[in-house]
């Protein structure tokens, strides 16, 4: 079969644009097929009222590289920032809140101890996540093999960590695979502190904080903040906007991108991936195909398992991806007032983890496929920063919620509605009366996420980020360097190294290896 | 899966009876048992010699319930077993059983058995070591059903020159029109057995299937119809020269399952074990495929032969040299035996590339115990076509009336 198109790639995620814009900007004809109907992935707006638009999963830009926003010229093409640099601010039911920036804690019941842990942590912590960014960008180098740019790659990150010195290469190697709580008691007494930190490290993850590897993935997410310099920022107009600049960016350059097409499966030829099905039937014919679709979707649903090996198909069965982040989204009267806050800081990113015990207890539930009887929140009202997202005064709420189950049971309806009451009763604790404010009100669970977005467990990485799922394993070792055992077809989302967030490393990174013939 | 002996934890449990065992308990007379898969069986019943020669020249009756036995149905199970085999198994017909190899996905042999086809929608695998979990792992993406029906079924194999009279005396009319690798059901006892044309000994034989509650009655009408045309139960001393004399191999001598080894290299692939044969490249994907497609590129680095050595003492464990000094070695002999029907000293070898090839001439170093005393003799062999011993009874059908 002659095909006249380069590339399909299957999911408009921003990676699955990010990819697309490279490939289309080093002359390659790219199509990218999305199933819903905009673009954006995890990262795409979602009315919620009459006209109310506010990102519905992903809705806090930190990772994103500068390289990107500057290669795909993000910034012309509508990526703006409605704020930067937001402070965590900890919430407290007594109003005894603490704000965190960077470098800084305050608050009144901190104790001079705690202040000097903090720093000291912080510093720490900076100098170990630097330590991991040579590998952070790249195509993940595979061990025992005999390419020199890999080795250096490898060495790189060797260099990087003995560079720390040996007592700081001895403690590198001493905590990488510690979990978080213990590590924070080493600094830290205070409770409600040691909880604001470790929401870094918990947030999209299957595991608690005093889970092994918590260090890792807390570490990896500040590795992800050094790669840009606009800190904790909200994208003016939603992160909806951040997938449309890509996606503008992507089109500029040639590339064409369709809605609406859900791909049904791949056409396999000899072992080479050659084109897809969609659900309407269509053929559509193509020299590589990318997908920015999870690993279990790939291939337990896209491919013909004639085509795939059981050790193979063994390893993508037992990836985990138990998504167990929820997400809140309600519309608001007027903007709420939280007992202590001030009003400057409600536009900052609220925290609710009063403390280590109550993100532990939130998190044993989930273990057992319950429901948490205190979320943990993970706050953001963008309207009050940006104020194109709304009228008359009205004001959105977004929240993570976070370790809620991936739940399968017939009662998912009730849990869900259930779970909402809970989650505003948790609201109203610390922000009385904001019940009477609400409009309107929706909450999402790992399950609809699976659903609206499909994603496999609804999982905020697509493959949980584990210490097991990291850098050559990741997502597993027969599945790396964006190559799977189909020729021609390559992974470009989420599961592949370096990970989640809003980042487009992977598919920027996938882009690379198809134009140096590596698929 | 009905056990009784499984409901008690696994350090309690007993070595467990195959569902023939109490009826031929009394055949055994020097207690020569050895564990085969969980059960009792026996090397030898009596006379080693004896055994082998029933199926060479009668009927000896191999007790193979020790044997794993899995059903694999459902709309998918052809497509389902077409991509774990290495074979073509749309080509197979119903009614048959076919030999076949599996591979891993870096197409190392995990296992061989015999798969038996009822319909498109119906299997049996047959094999020596369990293999539930790859199968069920295999079965992901497939509408397909897999049960280990290893207790449920009990069989024998029944082979020699003599067996398909015994058969026929049984009552199974019909079953001398068996082709080799046929099956068909008989009913005349008042239960199924299903017979196919099938065993390990290179001989004239069937194998007997039935419900593990109707074993002992499957005996009994067994050993009536033989009694008179000498037939007796074997062990597997007897059946392992029998399949060495077919050329045959046999898991865990010539080759070890690619899930036990420990060390990188040591497993195989169907190329090595000269199964050329088993691996259809054009029937479309197969586990394993792409890795036994670079494999077939370049000749095997080592491949079993059989081997022909000049003497007449067994050449067990042997190892062989390029020349009679003994200085390089080229292989390794996997199983030996002296052939009592063909006067022959036999064994099966793994040679090195070039010496599996062509008529080159090599030396066998073995080691011989001679009245308390160790002796190391260097003999010449050569390379010889398998199977090393095929009569012609093997596939005639039907059989002749004996
Ligand atoms: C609740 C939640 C909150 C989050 N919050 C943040 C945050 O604040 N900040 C942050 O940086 N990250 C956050 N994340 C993580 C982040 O959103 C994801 O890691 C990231 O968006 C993944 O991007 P991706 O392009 O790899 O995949 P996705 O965005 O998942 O895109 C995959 C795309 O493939 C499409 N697709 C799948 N199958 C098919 C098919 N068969 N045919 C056609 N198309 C198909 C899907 O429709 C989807 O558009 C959050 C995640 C969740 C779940």
């Amino acid at each position: 079969m002659n095909s006249l198109i380069n590339a399909i790639i299957i999911g408009a995620g921003h990676n699955g644009l990010t990819c697309a814009a490279y490939l289309a900007r080093a002359g390659q004809s790219v199509l990218v097929l999305e199933a819903a109907a905009e673009v954006g992935g995890l990262a795409r707006n979602r009315i919620v009222a009459n006209g109310e638009q506010l990102s519905s999963a992903a809705h806090l830009l930190h990772s994103l590289p500068q390289d990107i926003i500057k290669d795909l010229q993000l910034e012309k093409y509508g990526l703006h920032y409605a704020a930067q640099h937001l402070k965590t601010v900890s919430l407290n039911k007594n109003g005894a809140t603490i704000v965190l920036n960077k470098q800084l804690a305050m608050g009144d019941q901190l104790s001079s101890a705690d202040l000097l842990g903090y720093d000291r942590f912080y510093l720490d912590m900076q100098r170990f996540s630097k330590a991991l960014l040579p590998v952070l960008g790249k195509v993940a180098p595979e061990i025992a093999i005999e390419d020199w740019r890999q080795k250096l790659d490898l060495l790189g990150l060797g260099w990087s960590i003995r560079k720390l010195g040996t007592f700081y290469m001895r403690e590198f190697l001493r905590i990488i695979g510690m979990n978080l709580y213990d590590l924070m008691d080493e600094y830290i007494e205070n409770t409600q502190l040691k909880a604001a930190i470790a929401m870094d490290a918990l947030l999209g993850s299957e595991w608690g904080a005093r889970s092994m590897g918590s260090v890792l993935t807390y570490l990896y997410r500040q590795a992800g903040e050094l790669r840009n310099n606009t800190g904790l920022a909200l994208p003016r107009g939603g992160m909806g906007t951040v997938s449309q600049a890509i996606a503008k960016s992507a089109r500029q350059s040639g590339a064409d991108i369709r809605c609406n097409s859900p791909v049904k499966h791949i056409i396999i030829e000899n072992n080479k991936a050659v084109g897809v099905v969609l659900e309407t039937g269509e053929e559509i014919y193509a020299d590589t195909v990318i997908s920015n679709a999870d690993p279990k979707q790939t291939f337990l649903k896209l491919i013909n398992p004639d085509h795939l090996g059981t050790n193979f198909v063994r390893q993508v069965n037992n990836l985990r991806a138990k998504g167990k982040a929820g997400k809140l989204h309600l519309v608001l009267s007027q903007k709420p007032s939280f007992t202590g806050l001030d009003d400057s800081l409600l536009g900052e990113r609220l925290v609710i983890a009063p403390g280590m015990d109550d993100i532990e207890l939130a998190f044993n539930p989930s273990k057992y496929k319950r429901y948490p009887d205190s979320p943990i929140l993970e706050i953001i009202l963008p309207s009050v920063r940006d104020d194109s997202l709304c009228q008359n005064g009205q004001q959105l709420l977004s929240a993570v919620v976070q370790y809620l189950p991936y739940d399968d049971s017939t009662n998912e309806d009730q849990n869900r509605t259930a779970m909402l009451r809970v989650v505003i009763e948790t609201l109203e604790e610390y922000a009385p009366g904001i019940s009477d404010l609400i409009i309107t009100a929706e909450l999402l669970t790992p399950r609809d996420i699976e659903r609206e977005f499909g994603i496999s467990g609804g999982h905020w990485h697509h493959v949980e980020l584990v210490f097991e799922s990291f850098l050559f394993n990741r997502p597993t070792p027969l599945l790396t360097r964006h190559a799977t055992p189909i020729d021609n077809l390559l992974l470009c989302g989420a599961s592949c190294h370096p990970g989640g967030n809003l980042m487009g490393i992977a598919g920027r990174n996938a882009a690379q290896q198809v134009l140096r013939g590596e698929k | 899966m009905t056990n009784v002996n499984n409901q008690r934890p696994l350090y309690e449990r007993p070595i467990l009876e195959t569902a023939f065992y109490p009826s031929y308990k009394h055949l055994i007379q020097n207690d020569q048992y050895e564990e085969w898969g969980g059960y009792t069986t026996l090397a030898s019943f009596a006379s080693e010699g004896q055994e082998y020669f029933s199926v060479r020249n009668a009927c000896g009756v191999y007790d193979i319930c020790p044997m794993l036995k899995y059903r694999i149905s459902g709309s998918d199970a052809e497509r389902f077993l077409n991509r774990l085999m290495t074979r073509n198994i749309k080509k197979m017909l119903p009614d048959r059983v076919v030999y076949c190899v599996w591979c891993d996905d870096n197409g190392h042999l995990i296992e061989d058995g015999t798969l038996f086809k009822f319909s498109e929608t119906e299997f049996r695998l047959c094999c020596a070591e369990h293999q539930i979990e790859w199968l069920l792992d295999s079965a992901i993406g497939y509408d397909v059903d897999i049960e280990d029906v290893s207790t449920d079924i009990a069989a024998l194999a029944a082979q020699g020159p003599v067996s398909c009279s015994v058969l026929k005396k049984m009552g199974f009319s019909g079953v001398d029109n068996l082709k080799p690798f046929q099956l068909a059901v008989f009913s005349q006892l008042g239960f199924d057995v299903m017979i196919s044309r099938t065993g390990f000994t290179g001989d004239l034989g069937y194998e007997l299937w039935v419900n593990s509650s109707d074993a002992a009655a499957l005996w009994e009408a067994l050993f009536e119809a033989g009694k008179s045309r000498g037939i007796r139960m074997i062990g597997s001393t007897a059946l392992d020269m029998l399949r060495i004399e077919a050329g045959l191999i046999m898991v865990d001598v010539e080759f070890m399952s690619c899930f036990h080894t420990v060390r990188h290299l040591r497993e195989k692939n169907p190329f090595e074990l000269g199964l050329h044969w088993l691996v259809d490249f054009n029937k479309g994907p197969f586990i394993g495929r792409q890795a036994l497609l670079k494999a077939k590129q370049n000749k095997p680095q080592r491949q079993l032969v059989g081997l022909d050595i000049d003497w007449n003492k067994q050449a067990d464990s042997a190892l062989i040299y390029d020349s009679k000094d003994c200085s390089r070695q080229i292989g390794e002999i996997t199983s030996a035996l002296w052939s009592p029907v063909l006067k022959q000293n036999i064994a099966l070898a793994f040679l090195d590339a070039p010496f599996y090839e062509g008529n080159k001439s090599m030396w066998a170093e073995v080691y011989l115990h001679r009245e308390c005393l160790w002796e190391r003799k260097v003999f010449e062999c050569r390379v010889t076509p398998k199977p090393f011993y095929s009569p012609e009874r093997k596939s005639l059908t039907p059989p002749e009336d004996l």
